[in-house]
């Protein structure tokens, strides 16, 4: 499995958490395309509309419901990047990679949210908090260099702020 | 569809129209290298080897995919196509792990060879960053090691079109592309049936089997142990090929004295072990068709078969037969009787098997496969595997007298030894079943309907006045297709021999091997087969029920084929597998 993270301790995948209604809805839109040629990928297009992303309990359903090695899936998965294979947190971290924030520095910022998150690009915490992405320009370049959580963005990052802008979102997952 | 004129380096051809340049090329005796090419199979224009010059054509274009149409002029040697191709070697130079002297596959790996044939040099010219790669030892049979892998796609279009399993694709795109399954779990997680097909076409040292000669050479180190040996059929009809000898050169003969020079106490024939199945097959048959069991009954001596049955139709396990294959009979037979005849403590026996097969290495650790108490084989290694020891030990292979198999275990009819063409098993069940029913002696012993390398036979027979009707099928994909037809009650066969690899053990992943072009062209198959059916016609005996070795063995210790003894280490038992399965879950 990739797993870029520098973290203290190993993190676990997120636990899937997929529903009966899910399923029924999936297992529904499978049936409805039986035998069309070329219809994996609507399949699983809607199988991350309703479930967020495609884990193995997914592709799993898909491979057993369309009679398809799961690797079929999987190559397909990792080949595109429309699909994700971890779920978003509940805080979505992304830090600008733009050739602005680029030159200040980002890429460190970056490498700081991962090493503290112990996560890689795209991937999420095990608890479901944060999850991790680069993200190109987002139009703020005079605060550069830019990261954003959900919707609050913080500029002119140093590497040092990293770790008070993760307490502050750790604070508010406690309460 | 009619012909066209082309000109081939100046040379006018008429072709038919339709071919790609590549068969056009072949044709004119023209050779083009591919890599990325296997005919039918895995037709992709990906690896870019095989590119050639096309007359008013803006780039150079993929021979194997690019048909021919009339007036075209095809340069297919020019400087220009000739630095492409160098330059596309190099470029896979830069990402290749370049252990070549330490290599398995060095002397038959595909790009050594073409960089040797396209003088190239300055392999270094483009190193730069490497695909990081992990080596996947998880699997009982074979290793991954994605360093050497060029991205070809030969193992994944075998697995899933030929064999229909598909456990390994092509994963991320770009530069990280990488073959391997999904979620990054090892084969042993997958429903790999450890066939070994996708070893068989491997260009380079990227897949391989577990090498387990270590292992052989220190039982034989070992003055404590006794070491028993069995080959397979299939092994000398191609372990020649190893050693220089043309395709279908039997070398029966030299492999045993080779085996004995190594140090084997026993050298014994896994064709016994065949006899031996015959007889236990056609008695389950007879007693199935009796008793309204099961039917059709299906063979069971190809492991890579029966996992895939465990896998794909964990319905379907009631029809396969529960005879075990002949590696685990002679295996459980050298374990049980012949240690007792002997005086050896089972426990002191090594029970070494040489194979053509990768799936007999997850085979001897199956549950229910140790007649004796102790495993009915503890090691198995591979024809290729047995060349390296042979090798190692400054053998001179051509140079040796032909020895004989050790009796009695080593005694074996024509039946025996066709077991290891598709269609073998069957025609030597049909011998000793036709003779059994019929109750006289066979005039003809040939059942050629149910020979040849086709992927699925049918034949119709009446043996003792009933109509018996078989199928017989070799290659995974073919074996699904059948099955189909039997699950859906559209076919109503008594008998289906089913091996998992094309054209049988013959063809088995632990063979010698080809460039898949040349495998072809040489007839590869077909002579290995030819060589079986020759060393059936030369044998005395031909019908496995005749052999007086196992004759003996009934008499002496098993009673009747079916008794209690015989079940007790003969026979086994199977059960379903998941296929796609959740978590870390390790393999049984």
């Amino acid at each position: 499995m990739s797993n870029k993270s520098m973290g203290l301790e190993e993190r676990k995948e997120v636990p899937f958490q997929g529903t009966e209604q899910q399923r029924e809805e999936l297992l529904g839109f499978i049936h409805g395309h039986a035998g069309q040629k070329g219809c994996l990928m609507p399949v699983m297009q809607k199988a991350q509309e309703i479930y967020g992303y495609l884990p193995q309990e997914v592709q799993k359903l898909i491979a057993d419901e369309m009679g398809i090695p799961m690797e079929k899936i999987y190559g397909v998965a990792t080949f595109y990047s429309q699909f994700h294979l971890a779920p978003k947190g509940k805080y979505q971290v992304s830090v600008c990679l733009g050739t602005a924030c680029y030159v200040k520095g980002a890429g460190n910022i970056y490498n700081k949210f991962s090493e503290l998150l112990g996560i890689g690009e795209g991937e999420c915490t095990s608890d479901g908090m944060f999850s991790l992405d680069a993200c190109r320009c987002v139009g703020a370049c005079g605060l550069a260099p830019v990261a954003m959580v959900n919707g609050d963005v913080y500029g002119r990052l140093t590497v040092d702020d990293v770790r008070g802008i993760l307490d502050k979102y750790m604070k508010d997952g406690e309460d | 569809m009619g012909n066209v004129t082309i000109k081939l380096n100046g040379k006018e051809y008429e072709v038919p129209e339709g071919i790609t340049i590549l068969e056009a090329a072949k044709a004119a005796h023209i050779e083009i290298p591919t890599l990325c090419y296997l005919k039918e199979v895995n037709e992709i224009g990906a690896c870019r080897m095989c590119v050639v010059e096309v007359k008013g054509a803006k780039t150079l274009v993929a021979s194997c995919v690019y048909p021919v149409s009339d007036g075209m002029e095809i340069q297919t040697n020019s400087r220009r196509v000739i630095n492409s191709r160098r330059k596309t070697l190099q470029l896979l130079l830069s990402n290749h792990r370049k252990d070549c002297l330490a290599c398995v596959r060095s002397g038959s790996c595909e790009l050594m060879r073409l960089c040797r044939e396209l003088q190239v040099e300055e392999s270094g010219r483009y190193d730069g960053e490497q695909t990081p790669s992990e080596i996947d030892g998880s699997a009982i049979h074979m290793v991954r090691d994605n360093s050497k892998c060029i991205l070809c796609r030969r193992c994944v279009a075998v697995c899933e079109k030929i064999q229909g399993i598909g456990v390994i694709g092509a994963n991320n795109r770009g530069f990280a592309t990488s073959i391997g399954s999904p979620f990054g779990k090892g084969l042993a997680e997958t429903s790999c049936v450890s066939c070994g097909q996708c070893i068989a076409v491997c260009p380079t040292g990227a897949l391989t089997e577990k090498d387990s000669t270590g292992a052989v050479f220190e039982a034989l180190e070992d003055p404590e142990k006794y070491v028993v040996v069995q080959t397979a059929p299939a092994v000398r009809a191609a372990l020649g090929e190893e050693f220089g000898y043309a395709p279908g050169t039997p070398v029966e003969g030299k492999m045993v004295s080779a085996l004995r020079a190594l140090g084997f106490d026993k050298v014994f024939d896994t064709d016994f072990g065949a006899d031996l199945t015959i007889l236990e097959e056609a008695n389950e048959l007879l007693e199935r068709v009796r008793n309204n069991g099961v039917l059709p009954m299906i063979t069971s001596c190809s492991p890579g078969w029966v996992k895939y049955c465990e896998y794909y139709y964990p319905d379907m396990l009631g029809n396969l037969s529960s005879c075990k294959s002949p590696q685990q009979m002679l295996g459980a037979v050298i374990k049980t009787y012949f240690a007792r005849k002997k005086g050896i403590d089972p426990a002191n026996i090594v029970s070494v098997s040489v194979m053509p097969c990768t799936a007999k290495k997850f085979e001897i650790t199956r549950d229910g496969e140790s007649g004796s108490g102790y495993p009915d084989v503890d090691i198995s290694i591979t024809t290729r595997e047995l060349a390296r020891m042979i090798r190692r030990s400054g053998i001179l292979f051509g140079e040796l007298e032909d020895g004989a198999f050790d009796h009695p275990l080593g005694e074996s009819t024509g039946a025996g030894v066709i077991f290891g063409a598709t269609g073998g098993v069957m025609e030597a069940a049909l011998r000793t079943a036709a003779e059994q029913l019929e109750g006289k002696k066979l005039e003809k012993l040939e059942f050629c309907q149910v020979r040849g390398m086709e992927g699925t036979k049918e034949a119709e027979y009446t043996l003792g006045g009933r109509k018996v009707k078989v199928a017989v099928v070799s290659g995974l994909g073919n074996a699904r297709r059948i099955l189909d037809k039997v699950r859906d009650g559209e076919a109503d066969y008594q008998f289906i021999e089913i091996m998992g690899c094309p054209g049988g053990c013959i063809n088995g992943g632990g063979q010698p091997q080809w460039p898949p072009r040349e495998k072809e062209e040489r007839h590869v198959l077909e002579r290995r087969a030819q060589a079986l059916y020759g060393l059936d016609e030369e044998k005395p005996i031909r019908k496995s029920h005749e052999n007086p070795s196992i004759q003996r063995l009934y008499k002496e210790y098993l009673g009747h084929p079916g008794s209690h003894t015989a079940h007790r280490i003969l026979h086994t038992t199977y059960g379903p597998r998941e296929i796609h399965r959740i978590g870390d879950g390790q393999e049984a």
